[in-house]
Parts: structure tokens; sequence; C-alpha cells
């Protein structure tokens, strides 16, 4: 019944399909490319865009209170689906049939009493997602281990200790916390002691393998207990690992003292050197040290740097000043020398780090590079924070950092732990693969797809740590073949299984299962183009897009974009052959043409004029933010403040900036508030100090409002611009605004509005056209 | 006079012996070489060979002795010997004289600007060591007083100054070997060797003569005629009774075989009997005995004795004994009456008797160190040095103060030619530091060739302008700064305001060519590192050395007058893995910082780690109060031990500077880390040819490592604690090869071995240390330093490298001919220290020594020092064991000896029955000696002796000086209740041997490690009561580590004596009481070593007869 119903409203204007999607979005975190999908492998492969879906696992769900019972699981061991609103149920038999695998499976005792009038959350089709607490296993306190660069400025150091210090009380009451400071030497301090501050010290130029590492440490456990049992032995374990993670509310004053004492490192550098930076190694030691005490619990290891790794295994750059960083033009060039060794190296470690389940954070105030493209994995296979910025004596870090700790709507941390993904697909679909800050698990099984896009070959993905607007993007395969239609109103189902830790140190489990309609895309194209999502379907290119360029030459990755963008549109325009006049695209694919083109410009694509560091971080965030903030990173939003009205959203256009506006704009990396000239020419002359020309004042302030606000809970925090017109910062806005009007076509357009780009690039007019003209042409 | 005298001194033996030694030299000086001398001299002084002896010098001489007292000091000692000669001679006497001369003359102007300094003068002493005390009293005041009176200006105490009264004063003295020399030209005739070679007995001048005569030795004689030199300076014929005094004296051939009655088997008849007598064989003059001896009551033995010569010894060898059935006194002879025909030991020469005479003879007049070749007092003797041109024997001394001229006879003789040399020695304080001189910026100035040090010995030429080298004849410009007329003497006019050129030792102020990398070396560091595994945390160890540390820390060695030390200091401990400290000044609380990975040993932190105590002081306190806390629940076994030092090492690199570790170690190290160790002691092996390797570090690792260490002048002390075996043959590699000391407290009980323990800390910390030091022997055309045994690393073959060296290491150097000597010219040493002082100053330290050269056997021979050759040979033994099985090492030293003894037998000594056995006068000691080192623990082994043990030993007996190994290898045994309670004198010494001991007295056995109080059984009570506050025998515990503190004279003087002897030392002496037939008593009898050892080694009687035996065979 609820089937017909919904299909039912499948079929109606396309403008609920809008509504449809933004509900399913609320209510299970997912968004899908195709809403109704084509049944058969050889459609799906003409649609071009892949089926596939943006999930965001820990959504934050206010109306959602979890249950407190174990979920009902699919007795088939290959299959484990969890009892959802999708099954059908026998009241009478209290049997319920997998909608997975088909499998019939008895209820388990306690659901005895079941009925259709009584029945578990879990069957109630507004339950697609639920969420269940799991009382299994020890609760492990979660863990905070700093790691923190001591060759900083004094002034850096002076701010990132007070910054830490004050961490230290957002932090939960009964969290674990270490520290390790490094610099030429790496230190772990012991933080049980009272008295003498004790701390291990290795050196910072030699790799140790964590058995190394745990044997110097003194974790390794004496070989004596076996014998004793076990119960000796977990009693045991905190005490050893007690001495380098401390319950922050013992140790809190120590830790304080500690920190306040920190100095810089001590080893002299000499002119014309950078200082001798361990972190590969601090990064290796603190890996080695969780990995021996508290494997699979959640642990944030969280890394402070003021600089390139420069010495021991990692090191990114030598100590000679006068050898520059690697840029992308050395890399190009093949010329960077240890690029590959210290990615090797961090890789090593992040993936250890996320097989026991403990995410890494990058923390990275410099002005130059810091070596973020080497250490990028650590935090991508973790689920890990990356912020970067010019010093830690910043708002931008202060305020980022004060976020990590920030707490959701019911007094959580916005932090969860050691997530493990498990997608189940009916068996019309399998699993290509998923991009987002998650490593495979390897599980194999029926549902795995042989074609991998993104990390695939699996059925579970493991995210070290997650928030709730980490979200990954997964890939689907229709496997059903062209001959095998699937009757009438059939619908596929997904459902994604994740069991984290909660920040409140729970074990939970939250199940979502969405079903979609299936579609012959012969007879019902309509359908399926009326549900098409391109919000979705861009981010999902893009993270593909994005996912290629991290291993391909970026010329082929646009290459590869723009035939997907043909074929799209070939597939799905209105036109006559070789007309591009005619050419039309209907309304729920008239946007994806704009993105792709902002993609094109966006620095996830494009890297010059960034470091390769500043890349690996875009690109870090681009791949697990959710849709509304990808999307603002590929088409960045500019609203435009003027006398002529309230505030309104604008073309992110050159012909929008206008003397009589103030815009604001938001890349998600960047708040830039722009005066126009003749704006700028009045604040200069002070109009807004005077009483008659209050209303300037409030015009001036507005921007800066909503700025604030946006600045208040994005993170990272965003780089806060503030300029006008000629203004050197100005760039950020020239850069991103679709240059319709540049140097070369200026007279062209009249001077009456915008502001010339100087680029050569193309604008978005003109990538149209010759979108249009290629989308028509009969040759391809 | 003086046999008068000498009867009535009270003091014992003191009398008797007028000390051979010094009339040897002084004779010989004269004889050997009448005319040869000189030219020696003349080389020193006169800018060229070929001035001579003209007349000049000896106007000069002449003058001195006019001048009356003037022969100032300088001048009296040296100066008294040539002049003797130059009236006799001309020639001759300028030579040596001119040098003096000039000097002399001048003193009373140049000596204001030398304090003390070059001419050192002997006022007092020579009074003293003439004879009795009150005559001494007298002299001295005599001397004083004229000192004073005369010109002698400053120093009026010890005399320097007082120079130029002795002149008068000796002659007063008389006795003193010097005094005739300086005395009196006239009276000089005594050692009148030259002109009067045979005319021996002559007319010893009054004093002299009495003293002298006695030495005569029956073997002796022989040689002056062949000689013609003559040691005629023992005129036999003093009536033989004296020869008492002579002791010593008889050097030439102390027969110690000196078949007592048997005049028959000694050529020499003409002393006989009496100079049997004198020969010193210990009992010497028997009549003399009496009085002395109050410990021996050689009585009637004494006759016998001497005559019981080991001439008869030959055949019954086997008994022995027999013939001092009397013993009498002995109060309480051991048990075992001797076997009716045994040979007496008492016949046989005694070390007792010679460490008497010679102190007596000597001990009173001060070493004046300007004569060549002279041979100095025994070690055992208390004497003063005055440095006029050759270093002190406190620094270097020779086996022979003669060499031969070719190596043929050097080998023919087999006598090794070596020198023991302790560079930083510590000189009483009556005795001058080395000068400092500072050449300023170019250094100072050197030969262009050898590269040799400015000293006295270096001629100058062509009006000044120029210097030829002693050393290897080559000419070298004086630079212009340093350049100084001539006086007619061909003497620098600067003479005596320049120790380089006037005093055998002196330091000279290096520049930075001379330092590391071309820089100024920083202070140096002191690191202390300590073990805190659980042994040492339970036995209290860790805490009692940070208790000490916290007093200690303030007296670090610091230079001159400064007000603090400029050493700095870090602190690690250490189990499994290192924990260093910072211990900055600006910190709270000390921080720890943890290094566990030993594989690859760094050191942690750059500043806070090596601080300055003073300012880090409140941080330090803080620091040592909490490491006992902080382990004090430690359940950690293991250590490592190469990774401690890596460590120091690693931190002195980084604060580029030199310094010591202080290592306080407990165990084997097992643990996983580089220079693992594992437990392969395994007794079997002793006996077989593998027992080498018991000697070997088991790793070459620390070899390596040591390297690095003496490259970075990273010098470690290391003090165990073990309660097991750990190996000290390999730990012991770096302390030893760097210059460092091992101090082992085997089953360390707080209760017993603090003190001793901390008593060797506090001295280890606070002695003299210099670092990042070089020596290089030089030598003169001839000879070469061919060999070295020491503390030390050597990386090509003359240079000795050593991290650190302190006032207590000695390096034994071991020459061998090139080339021909000449007698003339006699041979150099030149030592030079390169070295970092305590406040990081580079310096040179130079010592200069000539020898004589002869031709004639009888004079090596006779110049010959005992206890140098031991020394020389125990390290010599020593080293080959690590090479050889220990057998081996055995056979040669007694094949060696007995060599030497044939070689004298056959060229020197007078044709007698082979049955006799012959011994040369100053070797007579040898047998007893050698025997010694043959039985010491590493050669021969007892059951209760560990590897360790042997191990330690070793490396210990490696680095000592003579005074050290001499009563190492013949400990010192004190009979305490002879002791006189109201005096400060020590008890005379008794000999090595259970039937010296009396059941009901009370003995005390020192041997440098160790101090055995052993207890008879029938002592009296009340003696018990007073000493050890028990009231019976069986009520003395056998744990006391000290004397109990109690209020009576007998307690006090024991007491104060125990103290004396432990300030002697370098190392605290282990405290045991020993009961009379108690378990123990098997350990101090090991230490009786004139008795027949448990583990097989031979008394000294049957070890004489076999040695004769062995020389029979040689001869035959």
């Amino acid at each position: 019944m609820c089937l017909l119903l919904s299909f039912q409203s499948f079929c109606r204007a396309m403008a609920t399909y809008l509504e449809f999607i933004q509900q399913n979005e609320e209510r299970d975190g997912v968004r899908f490319s195709w809403n109704v999908w084509p049944s058969s492998r050889l459609e799906a492969t003409r649609m071009v865009v892949p089926l596939a879906c943006l999930l965001t696992p820990l959504k934050e769900r206010l109306d959602l209170p979890p249950v407190q019972y174990e979920p009902v699981l699919c007795s088939r061991p290959t299959c484990k689906a969890v009892l959802n609103p999708l099954c059908q149920v026998d009241y009478r038999a209290k049997l319920w049939a997998c909608n997975f695998c088909f499998q019939r499976n008895q209820f388990p005792p306690a659901y005895a009493g079941i009925s259709e009038v009584n029945q578990p959350a879990e069957l109630m089709p507004q339950f697609s997602t639920i969420e269940y607490i799991v009382q299994r296993g020890p609760q492990m306190p979660l863990i905070f281990l700093y790691v923190v660069d001591t060759c900083l400025e004094e002034e850096d150091l002076q701010a990132l200790k007070e910054s830490l210090q004050m961490s230290l009380s957002l932090l939960p009451h009964d969290a674990l916390v270490g520290l390790i400071t490094f610099g030429r030497m790496v230190q772990v301090h012991e933080l049980s002691c009272e008295g003498i501050s004790k701390s291990y010290v290795f050196r910072g130029t030699k790799d140790l393998t964590a058995k190394q590492i745990q044997d110097m440490l003194g974790l390794s456990r004496p070989a004596v207990p076996m014998q004793q049992g076990r119960s000796l032995q977990t009693p045991e374990q905190p005490v050893i690992s007690s001495r380098f993670l401390q319950p922050v509310h013992k140790i809190d004053m120590n830790l304080t003292d500690l920190l306040g004492e920190l100095q810089r490192d001590p080893w002299p550098v000499t002119q014309g050197k950078r200082p001798l930076r361990s972190t590969g190694v601090a990064l290796s030691i603190a890996v080695g040290l969780l990995e021996g005490t508290f494997p699979n619990t959640g642990a944030r290891i969280m890394l402070f740097t003021g600089g390139p790794p420069t010495q021991g295994p990692g090191m990114v750059v030598g100590d000679e000043l006068k050898t520059p960083i690697r840029s992308w033009h050395d890399i190009e060039k093949d010329n960077a020398r240890f690029m590959k060794k210290a990615t090797k190296h961090y890789e090593t470690l992040a993936n250890r780090s996320a097989a026991n389940g403990h995410c890494i954070d990058i923390y990275t105030c410099a002005l130059d590079q810091t070596g973020l493209l080497e250490m990028k994995c650590c935090a991508n296979l973790t689920g890990g924070h990356m912020v970067m910025g010019d010093s830690f004596n910043t708002s931008l870090f202060k305020q980022t950092f004060q976020r990590v700790f920030s707490k959701g709507y019911n007094g959580e941390f916005r932090m969860a732990f050691g997530a493990n993904l498990d997608v189940k697909t009916s068996r019309e679909l399998k699993i290509a693969g998923a991009i987002g800050p998650c490593i495979s698990l390897n599980a194999k099984g029926p549902c795995v797809s042989e074609n991998e896009l993104g990390i695939g070959g699996t059925s579970q993905w493991k995210i070290c740590s997650l928030d709730p607007s980490t979200t990954l993007a997964i890939y689907f395969e229709v496997v059903n073949q062209h001959n095998a239609p699937i009757p009438q109103g059939g619908r596929g189902a997904v459902q994604f299984v994740t069991q984290y830790q909660h920040s409140s140190t729970q074990r939970r489990i939250r199940v979502t299962t969405i079903a979609r309609n299936w579609a012959d895309a012969q007879t019902q194209l309509q359908h399926i183009e009326a549900a098409f999502d391109q919000e979705a379907a861009a981010v999902l290119m893009a993270r593909l897009g994005v996912y290629r360029a991290e291993s391909e030459e970026g010329p082929d990755v646009l290459r590869w974009l723009d035939r997907q963008l043909i074929r799209l549109c070939q597939k799905f325009g209105q036109y006559n052959k070789d007309d591009p006049i005619s050419f039309r695209l209907s309304e729920s694919f008239s946007l994806y043409p704009q993105f792709i083109f902002h993609l094109r410009r966006s620095p996830f694509l494009q890297v010059f004029n960034n470091s390769p560091d500043e890349s690996s971080y875009y690109r870090h965030h681009f791949a697990r933010q959710d849709l509304t903030q990808s999307l603002i990173m590929i088409q960045p939003i500019l609203y435009a403040y003027s006398f002529h009205g309230p505030p309104e959203p604008v073309l992110l256009d050159s012909s929008s900036i206008l003397p009589d506006r103030i815009l604001l704009m938001d890349t998600f990396f960047q708040i830039v508030i722009y005066l126009g000239e003749t704006i700028a020419q009045w604040q200069k002359a002070g109009y807004q100090d005077m009483p008659e020309y209050e209303n300037f004042k409030h015009l001036l302030q507005a921007p800066l409002d909503d700025a604030q606000e946006i600045l208040q809970t994005r993170f990272p925090m965003p780089r806060y611009v503030h300029t006008e017109h000629g203004g050197s910062q100005a760039r950020f806005l020239l850069s991103k605004v679709n240059p319709s009007q540049t140097h070369n076509n200026l007279y062209a357009w009249g001077q009456e509005s915008g502001a010339p780009i100087l680029t050569d690039d193309v604008s978005l007019q003109v990538f149209m056209d010759h979108l249009k003209k290629l989308a028509v042409s009969s040759a391809s | 006079m003086s046999v008068n005298q000498q009867a009535h001194t009270g003091p014992p033996y003191g009398q008797p012996q007028p000390g051979y030694q010094g009339y040897q030299q002084p004779a010989y000086g004269g004889q050997s070489l009448p005319g040869v001398p000189q030219a020696q001299y003349g080389a020193y002084n006169g800018p060229m060979p070929g001035y001579q002896q003209p007349v000049p010098p000896q106007g000069s001489l002449r003058a001195p002795p006019t001048s009356g007292a003037p022969p100032p000091a300088s001048g009296a000692s040296h100066p008294s010997g040539p002049l003797a000669y130059s009236q006799f001679e001309h020639g001759d006497v300028q030579n040596g004289i001119p040098a003096s001369a000039a000097p002399v003359q001048r003193p009373p102007a140049s000596q204001p600007f030398l304090p003390g300094s070059a001419p050192t003068p002997v006022i007092q002493q020579y009074g003293a060591p003439p004879a009795s005390v009150q005559q001494l009293r007298n002299h001295m005041a005599g001397m004083t007083i004229g000192s004073t009176a005369a010109s002698a200006p400053p120093p009026a105490g010890l005399g320097y100054a007082s120079v130029p009264p002795v002149s008068g004063s000796f002659s007063a003295t008389g006795s003193g070997l010097y005094t005739p020399y300086s005395a009196s030209q006239g009276p000089p005739l005594t050692s009148v060797s030259q002109g009067l070679p045979l005319a021996q007995p002559p007319l010893p001048a009054q004093t002299i003569s009495t003293q002298r005569p006695p030495t005569q030795v029956p073997g002796f004689t022989p040689p002056p005629p062949s000689t013609g030199v003559g040691p005629s300076s023992y005129p036999p014929t003093t009536g033989a009774p004296r020869p008492p005094a002579m002791p010593g004296p008889p050097l030439p051939g102390q027969t110690v075989a000196a078949p007592p009655s048997s005049q028959p088997n000694h050529v020499s008849s003409p002393p006989p009997p009496s100079t049997m007598a004198g020969l010193h064989p210990g009992p010497p003059m028997s009549g003399l005995h009496g009085p002395p001896p109050p410990t021996h009551p050689p009585q009637p033995g004494y006759p016998m004795q001497q005559n019981g010569s080991f001439g008869q010894m030959r055949g019954p060898q086997p008994n022995y004994g027999g013939a001092y059935p009397g013993a009498p006194n002995y109060g309480s002879p051991p048990g075992p009456p001797p076997p009716p025909k045994r040979l007496d030991p008492d016949s046989i020469p005694s070390p007792i008797q010679v460490i008497e005479d010679d102190r007596n003879n000597r001990g009173s007049e001060p070493f004046v160190t300007g004569v060549r070749g002279q041979v100095p007092p025994l070690v055992t003797t208390n004497f003063l040095v005055k440095d006029q041109g050759n270093a002190s024997p406190r620094y270097i001394r020779c086996t022979s103060y003669n060499i031969p001229c070719t190596s043929d006879m050097a080998k023919q003789s087999q006598v090794p030619l070596a020198a023991v040399i302790k560079p930083l020695a510590t000189l009483p304080p009556e005795e001058t530091l080395p000068y400092l001189v500072d050449h300023g910026e170019s250094g100072p100035v050197r030969c262009n060739r050898c590269k040799a040090y400015m000293c006295p010995f270096m001629q100058f030429i062509e009006g000044g302008r120029r210097f030829q080298c002693c050393f290897c004849s080559c000419v070298t410009e004086v630079p212009p700064h340093y350049f100084q007329h001539l006086d007619h003497t061909g003497k620098r006019v600067d003479f005596y305001d320049r120790p380089e050129l006037s005093l055998g030792s002196y330091e000279f102020l290096a520049t930075v060519d001379y330092c590391k990398n071309n820089k100024f070396p920083s202070p140096p560091a002191f690191i202390f590192m300590i073990d805190v595994s659980y042994n040492a945390v339970k036995s209290g160890l860790v805490r009692l050395i940070c208790e000490e540390l916290k007093s200690l820390l303030d007296y670090l060695p610091r230079e001159g007058n400064m007000e603090e030390s400029a050493i700095r200091v870090g602190f690690v401990t250490y189990n499994k893995v290192l924990h260093f400290y910072n211990v900055k000044s600006s910190l709270a609380q000390p921080q720890m910082m943890v290094v566990s990975d030993v594989a690859d040993m760094f050191v942690p932190l750059l500043d806070g780690f090596l601080v300055n105590v003073n300012e880090s002081r409140t941080v330090i306190a803080s620091l040592l109060d909490q490491i006992p806390e902080m382990f004090a629940d430690t359940r950690e076994t293991e250590t490592v031990f190469a990774p401690v030092i890596q460590a120091g090492l690693e931190a002195l690199k980084a604060a580029e500077c030199a310094g010591k570790l202080f290592i306080f170690h407990t165990s084997l190290p097992i643990a996983e880390a580089p220079g693992k160790l594992k437990n392969r002691d395994d007794r079997k092996l002793i006996n077989t040819d593998k027992e080498k390797t018991l000697f070997q570090p088991q790793t070459s690792f620390y070899n390596n490592l040591a390297k690095d260490c003496v490259a970075q002048g990273c010098c470690v002390d290391l003090f165990l604690f073990p309660n097991q075996y750990l190996d000290v043959a390999t730990l012991g590699v770096v302390p030893y090869q760097t210059g460092g000391s091992i101090y082992k407290y085997a089953y360390f009980q707080l209760e017993t071995d603090q003190y001793r323990f901390l008593n060797d800390l506090r001295r280890d910390v606070q002695k003299e240390v210099g670092f990042d030091a070089v020596m290089r022997v030089r030598t003169s055309t001839g000879i070469r330093a061919t060999d070295f045994f020491g503390a030390f690393y050597m990386s090509n073959t003359t240079d000795v490298e050593m991290a650190g060296l302190d006032c207590d290491k000695t390096i034994t150097v071991e020459f061998k001919h090139d080339d021909k000597l000449s007698e003339d010219s006699g041979a150099l040493l030149q030592c030079a220290l390169l070295y970092t002082s305590c406040a990081g100053q580079r310096r040179l330290r130079i010592h200069n020594l000539s020898l004589n050269c002869c031709t004639q056997l009888a004079d090596l021979y006779r110049n010959c020092e005992t206890d140098t050759l031991i020394n020389y040979l125990a390290k010599f033994a020593y080293r080959g064991v690590l090479s050889s099985p220990v057998k081996t090492v055995r056979d040669a030293l007694i094949n060696q000896c007995a060599q030497i003894l044939a070689c004298y037998r056959k060229n020197c000594a007078s044709p007698s029955s082979a049955g006799q056995l012959i011994l040369p006068e100053c070797m007579k000691l040898l047998p007893v000696y050698l025997n010694c080192v043959l039985k010491s623990d590493v050669l021969q082994p007892g059951p209760e002796v560990t590897t360790d043990d042997r191990a330690y030993i070793r490396q210990l007996v490696t680095s000592m000086d003579v005074a050290e190994t001499n009563v190492f290898f013949y400990p010192r045994l004190l009979p305490l209740t002879k002791a006189d309670v109201d005096s400060d004198s020590l008890p005379a010494a008794i000999r090595n041997s259970e039937e010296r001991l009396s059941k009901g007295d009370i003995y005390l056995l020192e041997n440098g490690l160790n101090i055995f109080v052993w207890v008879g059984v029938s002592v009296q009570q009340g003696l018990i009561q007073n000493l050890f506050g028990v009231s019976s025998f069986s009520q003395i515990s056998n744990a006391l580590s000290t004397l109990p503190v109690l209020e009576n004279p007998f307690s006090k003087k024991v007491r104060s004596i125990v103290d004396m002897l432990q300030g002697q030392r370098s190392r605290y002496m282990k405290l045991i009481v020993v009961k009379q037939e108690d378990k123990l008593e098997m350990l101090f009898k090991h230490f009786l070593v004139e008795d027949k050892s448990l583990t097989g080694g031979a008394s000294y009687v049957d070890f004489l007869c076999h040695m004769h035996k062995e020389i029979r065979q040689l001869l035959s």
C-alpha cells in the first residue's frame, strides 16, 4: 500500500520531487543522484551520472530518540540486514522476511507481543532511520592525544599553549588526555607523576615500529600474566596506559602547568636553516602509543604543527632554507625529492591508525606550506580534521579549534568515533565504492561490485571519526540485466548500518533503510529525468573528479568531466542535431552545467595559484562536507547589499560587481565582504558616522552581521576578508566570479555595469556555447 | 761519630742506615766517569759542546765554596757533588759545576726573583738525615739560622732561600750522604770515587766515612777494581759492625746471598765478614739490631742468617730453616717448628730491613735532582725533593738510572729499561707545584725538528741566538721574543727566571694551536650516572649516592684560587632505559626525560643538562631528593651499560667539552642494547690455554666506544657494586682506555661499605684531574720509547691518549735502544703532557729527566731500582695474560729474573762457588718481590678469587705507581701492640710471614686495597677492651668495618695509624678484622706473602732456592 502511494507521489509534478528529496535528506541524511532508478545495467550506464548517494550517517535528528535495545538481524550470515520498515512481517507466525535476501526470520523472544497494532519502532515507516544503543562491551572513555610542535615562534607557541590549556576545560570530564611534544626530538610526557615532570624522549630521525615504541614506553605487557587469568589483566591495563593518558579531571592542573612550562625547541637553528622538526616520528609514536594501549577505542590524535617536517621519516623538505618546499611545478617535474617517501610514511601511519579506530587531526599554522600534501591521508583516511591557518595566534585557529569541542543540540559533543558503515543492497544493486573520510574494511560479499568507484571492493568502511555533517558519497551499480525486467512497482532498497562510538562513549547503531522505485528508462525516462537530483549529482560527480585528481593529471580529469557533461547533455537535452541554438535542458538539469563550470575552475581541480598544501586542504574538506556545503565550495554564494532593496543573492558573475553594492561572498573557506567603488568612497568619506546617514551605517553593518552568522557556525572557520573595490584582497572575489567581463570583451559588454576580470579563462557563457555545440554535434 | 750517634739514636733502625743509594749516587756520579761526566755537564750549561772544562768553570765552582754557604741550595745538592769532584779533577767538575756554579754565585741576586723555584736547597733536611734526632734538631736549628743569617732571605722555612747556609750545615751534618759532598769540597773524599778509586776506605770524612764504611759489600768490592772507578765509596774499612748503618749502602753487591759466614764463598774477601754484616742482609748490623728493631728479635739468628747464606742452601735447599732455631723471641713461632735443616728466613734479604735502611739513610735529606742519573730514595721513604733540573721521582722513576750504552749490553743484562711516569702526581705541601710558563701567542719554544720543548738541557749557542736540541741535535733559531744573552759560561742570563731552563718539571700555557678544532676548550663537565635498578635501590645505594652528591658537589676540583669550580654537572639515572634530568636553574622542579631508545643513544636536551652547581643548587637538591623516591618501588632488574656511556659521550659532544662520567653500576648488563653481555664466567678455564679469554672483553664493542670517548675527552670512572659476576674485564674496557678508574664493592652492604665507598667517591671527585690529555715521551738519540703500560688509548705508536688523567694514574714506558748511547751525553727523557685543566685551560706539563749511560754492567746493576722494576714486570706480566697462558707468563717472568741475576753473577760478582747465590745490592729484593707478583691473584688465583676480582686487579695494577705496587705486592705488616702510643710514628714493620706473628699481639696489614687487623688468640684482654670495646676475644665481631671510637691511648693510636695509612693511599682501604684461627684468617694468610700460599705459591725461601737453581742452570 504505502509502496503504491509513494510511487504515485513520484508521478506528480517535479516540484514534489524537490520536496521529496528534501524530506528524505532531512529524515535519512541521504541524497541520491537519481531518485528513480533505471532498471537495467545498460540503461544505468547510459544515464552518465552514476547511481549514487551522499550519505550523512550521523545527521543530526532532533526527533530521533535512540532506542535502548539491539537491532534484530537477518539470520543469513552473509546478509545480516537489520529489520526495517520495508520488511514483510507475518505477525501471526512472528516471522519477518528480509527485504534484501528474502530470508525468513523468526523474531526474537522479546518480540513475542508484536502485532499490527503493536509494532516496534523499527517497523514504522517514519523510522526508516533509527538509532539503537548497544550495551555490549566496556565503555571506554574518549581519548585525546595532543601532538604539539615546539618549533614555533614564541608568540605562536604561546597562543597555542593557551588554546590547548583552554581546551582542557572543553573536554569530556572523564576523557583521557596525553601530550606529545616534538621538535628535534619527540617527547612523550608522562602525566601521572608528581614532582618531577617526566617524559620519554625519542630521536626525531629514526622510524620505530609499533612494537619498539611500545617497548620503549614500557607499554608491552610482561609475559607473565597469561596464567594468572584475564581477571588480573583487565584491571592492570588502565594502569599501564595511565602513565601517558590520564583522565582530564585528574590532571588538568598538572597538564595546564606542563603546557605552561612548555618551551620552544631549544636546539639552535642556524641562519639559513629550518628548525629540525620530527613530525613524522612524533605521529608515528602517537599512533604507536594508542595502538598499544587503546586499540579500537575512540581516540583523537591532534597534531599541531607550525612548519614542514624537516627530518626523519616523513620529512617533506630539507632543513636548508635555500631549498624551497615542493610546489606543484616541482611535483609535475617529478622534482619533489621527499614526497613519495613521506607520503608513504604517513599513509602507513594513517592506515594503522584507522585500523585501530583512531583518528588524526592536523592543525597546521604557518605562512608557508607545512607538508599537508604528504600528511593529508592521515586526516583523510581517519576522518580527522584538517585545519590550515597562518598562525596559531589568529582567531581562525583559535575558534576553529574551540569548535572541535562544540556540543550539539542535546549537549553532546558533535563527534563520534570508530564508526563502521555497512551497506546492504537489494540484489539488483551492487556497491561500487565510497568516497569520503573512510577506509575499506575489505568486506567482500555478494553485493560488492567488481567495478570500483572511489574506495571500492567492499561493502563496509571504517570511519574513525565523524561528526553530524560528515558525508560520504556512495556509488552503486545497477546490475539487473536488461532482459530480466523488474516487475512493475518494484523497488530497490539500500540499508546503511552505522555502528559507532557515541561521544558519550556508548556504542550505537544507526540504521537507515531507503527504497527507490525502478523505472524502465526506455519507457519511463521522464520519470527518471524528473527524479534527477542535480545538486547531488554535481557533488557526486565532483567527488569522483576530485578523487581522480588525486591520482591523475589535472587535464585528464577535466576532460573526463567535460565528456561526462557532454554525454549527459546529449542524453537529456532537447535539441535538434547540429543546432546548438535549439538546445534545452529540463529544469531538473538546468543548473548542472553551471555547477560543472564552476567546479572546473575550483581549487579542487585547478592547482594553478594553489600550493600543493592548499589543494590538499581544499580537497580534504570537499570530500567530507555535506551537500549544501559542498555546493558552496563548488559554486560560492554571492549576496548583494544595496539601497535598492533587501539583500539578495546575485549571480556569481563579474557583472554583479557594481559600485553601489556591498557583496558578501561565501566560498566555504573564505567569507569575503567587498565594498563597491562608490560604497568604499562613502565609507572613506565617513558618511557612516554622520547621523543623517545612519542608513548607510546599517548598510555597512548588514553584511558583517550575516558574515558573523556564518563564521559562528562553520567548521573550520573561514578566512574572513573585508575588502573593497581595488583592494588587494579583492582578488578573492575576482577569482571566483564568472568572468563574463574581461579585458578582452569589456567594450563589447559596455561599461555600464560590472567589473572586468583580468583573465583568459572562459566565461560561463562561452562554456555553455561550446557545450551546446558539442552536445548537439552529431559527430561525437 | 756517626757510629756512636747511631747507636744512640733512639729511632731504632733509622740510624743505622746511611742510605746506601745515597752513597752510590754520589759515588757513581763521581766515579762513573770522571772525565765523562763533565762532558755531560758541559753539554747542559756549556753553550757549546766544545767549550769544555776550561778553567772558568772551576773558578766558578770554587767560588761557591768559598762563598761559604752560598752554593745555594740548588748548588747544594748538585753542585756539591760536582764540586767535590771538581776539586779533585778540574775538567769534570767544570761541566757539572758550570751549570750550577754560575747560578750558585748569583743566587743571592737571582734568588729573589725565584722564590723557591729553581734552586731548591735543602736545609733542614740535611741535618736531619744524619743521625740522631737530637742532632737533627741541632742541625736544623743551625741550618735555619744559618740560612736566615746568610742570604736566604725569603724562604726561611723550607730552605729554598736557605740554600746558602747549607754548606755550613752540611759539613756539620756529615751524616747525610749529600752532606758529604756539599759539605766540603774537601771531605767529599768519601765519595772519592774518581780520585781514588781504589782508595776506597780512604778517609771517609769523619761523618761520612763512618757511615759509608759500613756499606762495603763484599760483592761489591770486586767491581771497584775492575772499574777502577770504585764504588769505593763503601770502604769496608769501617768497622764491619757499622754496616748496619750502611744497610742500604752496600749497594754494590749486596750479596744477598752473602754467604754469611762463609767468606770463602765471596771472593771479595776483603770486607768479608764485616761486609756480610754490612750487607744489608737485613740483619746487617747485628749489633744495631738489638736496639732498633724491637720487633724482630734478631739476636741469635742474625749472625747466622748472614752466614747462613744461600750458599748452603743450595745443597740442602729442602731444608732451610734450621738455622734459626733460636727464635726465642718470636713470641709465637707458629706451630710448625722449623725443620732442622731449614734455611733461616732471617738470613735472606728482608724487604723490611731494606726499607728501614733506606728510610733512615735517605729520609732525612732532601733529594736534589740536579745530578744526572741519581737513584732516588725508595718509594717507602719519606723525603723531600728539590727540583734542580730533573723531574722529581714522584713524577718519573726509572728501573735503572744508568743505561747501558749498547743494546747488546741491555740484552745481556735483561734488565728492562723503563720509566714509571705519573705526570700529575700530587706533591707534598712542602714542595712547589710546577710553575706555569706563558710563552705568549707563539706558544712554547720547541725544537724545529723533533718538537721537543724548551728544557734545561737545551744548549744555547751563537750568543743565544740559536739553541741546539738535546734530543735530536737540531739547531733552532731562538724566537726574538725569547732571546736572551748568554753569560760567560754559556748560560742564559735569565736562567733562573725561567722554570723551563732551570727546572725538571714545569708547565706551559698552550696556545690555540694545541686545542681541538683550534678552539680553546670549554670547562669540563662531570656527569653522574646512577643505576636505579632493583638491586641498587634496595641496597640503599641510590639514596646514599644522592645524599652524598648534595654535599660533594661543593667540592668539585677548582683551579688555583678560583672561587668556584668551573666544572658543570649533569645527572642521569638508568636501568633498562636512561633518564636524563633537566636541572636548569630557571625551573621550579627538575624535569626527567626518559630515553628508551638504547640502541641508538642520544641526548634529549640541550641546555639544562649540564649546569653550574651554584646556579642550579635548589633544582639539583630537589632532584637528588626525589631520585630515591621515584625509584623506590622499581621492579626493574635489568640494566644496560654501553648506552650509558654513549649517553655521557653524546652529552659531552653536544656541550663541546671534555669531562668525566661517574657511573654507579650494579649488574651484568643483560638488557637488550648495544654492548649487552652474557655471563661467561667459567672457572674451568683457569689454567688452560683459554684462561686468557677471561681477561679479554667479550665484545669489541667497548673498544670502539672507548676510542670515541677518547676522541671526545670523555673519561669514565666506574663504581661497581656487584652481587655476582658482572664481567669487569669487559665493563672495564672503557674506563681503562679513557684513563678512568674502576672501584669495586662486591656484595655492597650499606652499613659496612658505605664509608669506604663514600671516601673513594669523594676522593675521586675531588682529585686533581686533567682532560683530553695526550702524552708523548721524547728521548735523546739512541733510545726510544717502545712500549706503554697503563690506562690509556693509543692511536699511533707514540702518543698516549687519555680522555682523563688524574693525579693517581701512572704510565709505565719501556725504552729500547735504537743506537749506541754515549757515556758523555747520557740519555734524556722528556715527557710532555698536553691536557685541559679543570678550569678548561689548555696546558702542557713537561717533565725532564737525565740518566747516565754506562759501558760496564756493574754500573747498571748498581743503579737499579727494584721497586720500579717490579712495577714494570708486574704490568708486563699482567698484560701478558691477555695473550698467553698464565703459566707461560709466569715462566717468562722467572726466566727473565734469573737471567738478570745470572748476568750479574757472571759479569759483576767476584768469582765464587757456584753454590753461592749472589745478588746485586740494588736487586736483592727482586726474588722476594717477584715471588709476590707470581703469587698474586692474577697469576695464581686461589679458589676464592673470582674472575671479576682478577680482571679488576689486573686493570688496577696496570695504572699503579711504584709505591702502590710495592705495597700491593708486599703488604705492610705492622705490629700494633708495639706501637708507641706517645709518638706519632708507626711501629716498625715486620716481614710478611706467619712465623713473625705472635699470638699475644695485634697486627695490621695493608696492601693498598685492604687493611686487616689480625688479633692473636692470647692478646691481653685489656688491649681488646681498649681497641674493640668488648671484653673478650670471642666477642670481637668479624663484621667490623671500622674500629670503634674509644677514648684511650691505644685505640686512638691505632685509629690514627689506620687514618694515616688511608691517607697515603689513593683508595680507601677496606678494613677487615681477623681473629686468629677464625675462618677469615685464610683470607688474611693469603697476604702473608713470604709464606707458602694455599694455592701453591712458593714461600720466599723456596722461591729463592728455585731462583738460585735457575741461575745456576743459566750459568752452567
